[in-house]
């Protein structure tokens, strides 16, 4: 039986053999794989890309102190984006499973309507959550809007549950009986991240220490924003990406705001509409931006070539 | 000749509660581009929907156009020039009306040409409530992906291409059981389809559903039965069980579990209890090795343990303890928080007179929104508060209305089972209806994201079923718009749910619509009246009045009836009559009472026969008006007659 990581690994391998990029993890606190610039900002504009990557995704509010066997505050995702999306996405998918040793004659599969929205993002598609003998193993998503913007290429992406599948292929009641690697349970690698974490979101976290630092990011982004130029002949090396990161410092700390009970309901739908703002107008600055056709400097045997 | 026709649109997973209303479009699609229902007929599994028809015309019939030309004195350049544009010679052309005309025969299309040209614009206009793009921004837009399309006449393929896809003869075959490419012919296609695991038509698999739940006592679930048709391209049954610990928790969370999440079907124990089972359904043949079967038990035993949990953590404070934080969870922006809708409800309670349980159910009534159970599993609002209630215990008055409280859900729900359930229910609609139009949220066409509709609708049925004489337009606090809103849920109400005929609702709502209990028995005996002889007569005679009034225009002036005025015979007999029903009407029932109206027939149509109502007497003329306008008056508290719609 495959370790937690075997399974990583084999799921990589997978999407590599498909002329997929593999990707490290982003360095940020995000909600989703969604929320990387990998895929955030990729799918925008006309550029063909193929990437897949694990990433963290922190929810504060599904914290549960480690004690829940089935939710956590920190999951992990195994994000792929093939864009456009190629005509047999779902024989590849269905391929992936094969490729971790879900013998799909011996198991019941179910495509069950889902369709994603993040307000936060302007972003929405429309797809499912793919069903394997009851449990939600990954949500398919055709890509239609990112940052208010329609796509040129329609971008599959698959996120897989990755302690929820290798929960069902070790045959595990709780994840933190998972069997991470190198005799290691996941208990072992994870539990003190959960615990302290839910402690932190749901009883210890300074409101307006949050409050203050959601505004000085917000500001940040704004204030780039502000100062891009779609008429500058230098706009290529106008720092757009960093200005993206202050929006993802945004959603998180919001989440966390969120999970801390000091956000109203009435509140909630303002401040979505101010992260949504930075995001939109980072991903129409990013759009402008891509549109001058500045390539990144090809390698140096290449360039004396 | 006639030729069979097959259409298959091979897509990835249609949400399965589109597919019937999609099916429909397609074939009113179909048949307005071809002309003719030549028996088509449609079906569909998640990833096809399939149009059949059994006998297109091979080809049109021929058409003769006549084109009009020059007129017959016209310059002969003219007439040579108009009969070369036709491809003929000026002597081939005919005179008619003073013109050359030229009958020009135009070949009918075949079949195979005009299913080519009309099929793609078919299956692109097929309706769905949500689209995607897939193929680029400008691309073909389809509720799902279309990857195949097998379009075929007789036995030959109707070529086109649609959103880059060749028609052609391929289907594709169950993603497990069958083969990806499996090509067909007319005859050969369901059993094709067959042999690669599909079960085309949605009937056959519910019967295989029903035929493998038969032996198993399940809570019977039409509409998850419905999903499960459309959600599987071979289903097939299985059974699991739980541990039956869990039965300690309420059965409604339970089965919500099962139904709502994993679209299980309950199993009931022989004494109608629910027994640690479920039933789920695949869309697969078997399960070999039961990987599927104990699949589907962890997850629910995950599932459940969750519920367990939320169950236990939640009952660590009293629902009465709750009602404080209702102010942080808003319920409109404009009109504030749970915490003060809860403060309006409870003061329309009282104003209903509700008695100390419908208070009290009042102000506990909106607490479950802060449980972790509501906000795990939404659906069970209301519910949660009245277990909660019930296991705290309040007594089953309070409870009981707690968890009714947004009772009916749908036409077809009951109303709250007791009377301070019926108040929280009316208090809590009429409170979202009043707040929301007074700030402009009045529901347009299709949108009513507060579903206005249905609170409305249910108070109307709360208040005939619940017989509740409560005064509808005092409560509605004198909105006219919310008023007409409420008016049309009435209408609504009494004809397509009860299925009064809609001239005698229209007739007894014109009469008023104050106390729907009153309403609803002034129907009853209209209904029952409506086919004696003498009513539709007269409900003709009574518009008869209401003509001659209006022509007069004469509006009563609160004139009294002079005796010594009136004609001896048919006027005086009419007014003899009057008096005598007026007080026979005075004192009886509805029915009765519409009874005696009608019995003056046989005097108003002997009056209307012989005497002038237009007299030359001024005075004689206002008397007789007088009168008509009397009896108009009088008789149209119950309902009014001139809106029934008569053949005479």
């Amino acid at each position: 039986m495959d370790s937690y990581q075997e399974l990583i690994f084999k799921l990589k391998k997978y999407w590599s053999d498909r002329d997929c990029i593999i990707q490290e993890p982003y360095d940020l606190e995000v909600g989703a794989g969604t929320m990387c610039p990998e895929t955030f900002l990729r799918v925008l504009g006309p550029k063909p890309y193929r990437v897949a990557y694990v990433q963290p995704s922190r929810r504060p509010a599904d914290g549960r102190y480690g004690e829940n066997p089935n939710r956590l505050y920190k999951h992990m995702q195994l994000q792929v984006l093939l864009k456009p999306s190629p005509n047999d996405v779902i024989e590849q998918y269905l391929g992936s499973l094969g490729a971790i040793g879900i013998d799909l004659r011996k198991h019941d599969i179910k495509f069950e309507e889902d369709n994603w929205e993040s307000p936060t993002l302007g972003a929405w598609g429309v797809g499912w959550q793919v069903m394997l003998d009851g449990l939600e193993i990954t949500q398919f998503t055709y890509f239609q809007q990112c940052g208010g913007i329609d796509l040129d290429l329609v971008p599959a992406e698959l996120t897989y549950g990755l302690e929820r599948l290798a929960a069902f292929l070790q045959v595990k009641d709780s994840i933190y009986d998972v069997e991470w690697g190198g005799g290691a349970t996941y208990r072992d690698v994870r539990f003190n991240d959960e615990l302290q974490f839910s402690v932190y979101n749901f009883e210890m976290a300074d409101v307006p220490t949050l409050w203050k630092l959601f505004e000085l990011h917000e500001g940040e982004a704004a204030r780039l924003l502000k100062l891009y130029d779609p008429k500058s002949a230098d706009k290529a090396r106008f720092p757009l990406l960093p200005a993206y990161e202050h929006v993802l410092k945004c959603s998180h700390l919001f989440n966390t705001l969120d999970s801390r009970g000091a956000i109203s309901v009435t509140e909630r739908v303002a401040v979505i509409a101010r992260v949504r703002k930075v995001a939109v107008g980072v991903a129409g600055a990013w759009m402008d931006q891509q549109s001058t056709g500045v390539e990144p400097p090809k390698a140096e045997a290449e360039a004396v070539r | 000749m006639n030729l069979p026709f097959l259409l298959e649109i091979g897509t990835e997973e249609i949400p399965d509660w589109m597919i019937p209303p999609a099916l429909e479009s397609l074939q009113a699609l179909f048949v307005e581009a071809v002309g003719g229902q030549y028996d088509a007929s449609v079906d569909a599994t998640p990833r096809r929907l399939v149009l059949r028809a059994a006998n297109l015309p091979e080809r049109q019939a021929d058409e003769v156009k006549r084109v009009a030309g020059p007129a017959v004195n016209a310059p002969e350049k003219a007439v040579a020039g108009f009969a070369r544009k036709q491809g003929v010679a000026p002597a081939d052309l005919q005179q008619a009306d003073g013109h050359y005309v030229f009958s020009k025969l135009i070949p009918g299309r075949t079949m195979r040409d005009i299913l080519a040209g009309a099929l793609p614009e078919v299956i692109l206009k097929t309706s769905f409530p949500k689209t995607m793009y897939w193929a680029g921004k400008n691309g073909p837009r389809f509720i799902r992906p279309v990857r195949w399309i097998v379009a075929l006449l007789g036995g030959e393929v109707v070529p086109f291409e649609m959103a880059g896809i060749e028609s052609g003869n391929a289907s594709a075959g169950h993603r497990q059981l069958g083969a990806p490419h499996v090509p067909v012919t007319i005859d050969t296609y369901e059993s094709k389809l067959r042999d690669n695991g599909v079960i085309l038509s949605a009937a056959a698999r519910r019967a295989k559903i029903e035929d493998e739940i038969r032996a198993v006592r399940i809570k019977p679930d039409p509409a998850l039965l419905d999903t499960l048709v459309y959600l599987t391209e071979y289903p097939t049954a299985i059974q699991g069980r739980f541990d039956p610990e869990f039965l300690k928790l309420p059965e409604e969370v339970l089965v919500t579990v099962m139904r709502h999440h994993q679209r299980y079907f309950s199993v009931e124990a022989p004494d109608g209890t629910l027994a640690p089972k479920f039933v789920a359904v695949m869309n697969t043949s078997a399960d070999p090795d039961g990987l599927v079967r104990l699949g589907n038990e962890r997850v629910l035993r995950a599932r459940f343990n969750d519920a367990r949990f939320f169950w236990e953590t939640d009952q660590k404070r009293k629902l009465a303890d709750r009602v404080p934080d209702l102010a942080h969870v808003t319920f409109q922006a404009k009109l504030g928080s749970y915490l003060e809708k809860t403060e309006r409800m409870v003061a329309l309670v009282k104003e209903l007179h509700g008695d100390h349980a419908a208070i009290r159910a009042a102000q506990l009534s909106k607490c479950d929104l802060t449980t972790e159970l509501v906000k795990e599993f939404t659906e069970l609002q209301g519910i949660v508060g009245g277990l909660y209630a019930c296991a705290q215990g309040d007594p089953k008055e309070v409870w009981q209305a707690i968890y009714d409280h947004y009772k009916p859900v749908s036409m077809d729900d009951s109303i709250p089972r007791n009377p301070a359930g019926e108040l929280v229910s009316l208090a809590d609609k009429l409170d979202t209806l009043r707040g929301c139009f007074s700030i402009g949220l009045i529901p347009t066409g299709s949108r009513d994201p507060f579903a206005l509709r249905r609170a409305a609708q249910g108070m109307v049925k709360i208040l005939v079923e619940g017989e509740l004489r409560l005064p509808v337009r005092k409560l509605l606090g004198g909105d006219n718009k919310l008023e007409e809103f409420v008016l049309d849920r009435v209408r609504y109400y009494f004809k397509d749910i009860r299925g009064f005929k809609y001239d005698e609702v229209n007739a007894v709502l014109t009469s008023g619509w104050d106390d729907l209990v009153d309403v609803e028995e002034r129907l009853i005996a209209i209904q029952a009246v409506r086919p004696t002889e003498d009513f539709e007569p007269l409900a003709a005679s009574f518009k008869r009045i209401q003509n001659i009034l209006k022509q007069a225009q004469f509006s009563g002036d609160g004139g009294q009836i002079d005796a010594a005025l009136l004609e001896p015979g048919p006027e005086s007999e009419l007014y003899s009559a009057f008096q005598n029903v007026r007080r026979a009407v005075a004192e009886q029932a509805y029915r009765p009472a519409l009874e005696s109206i009608a019995s003056l027939r046989p005097k108003v149509d002997l009056f209307f026969d012989k005497v002038l109502v237009n007299a030359p007497d001024a005075k004689i003329r206002q008397n007789r008006l007088t009168l008509l306008h009397t009896l108009l008056a009088e008789f149209s508290t119950i309902a009014d007659f001139s809106e029934i719609v008569t053949n005479t």
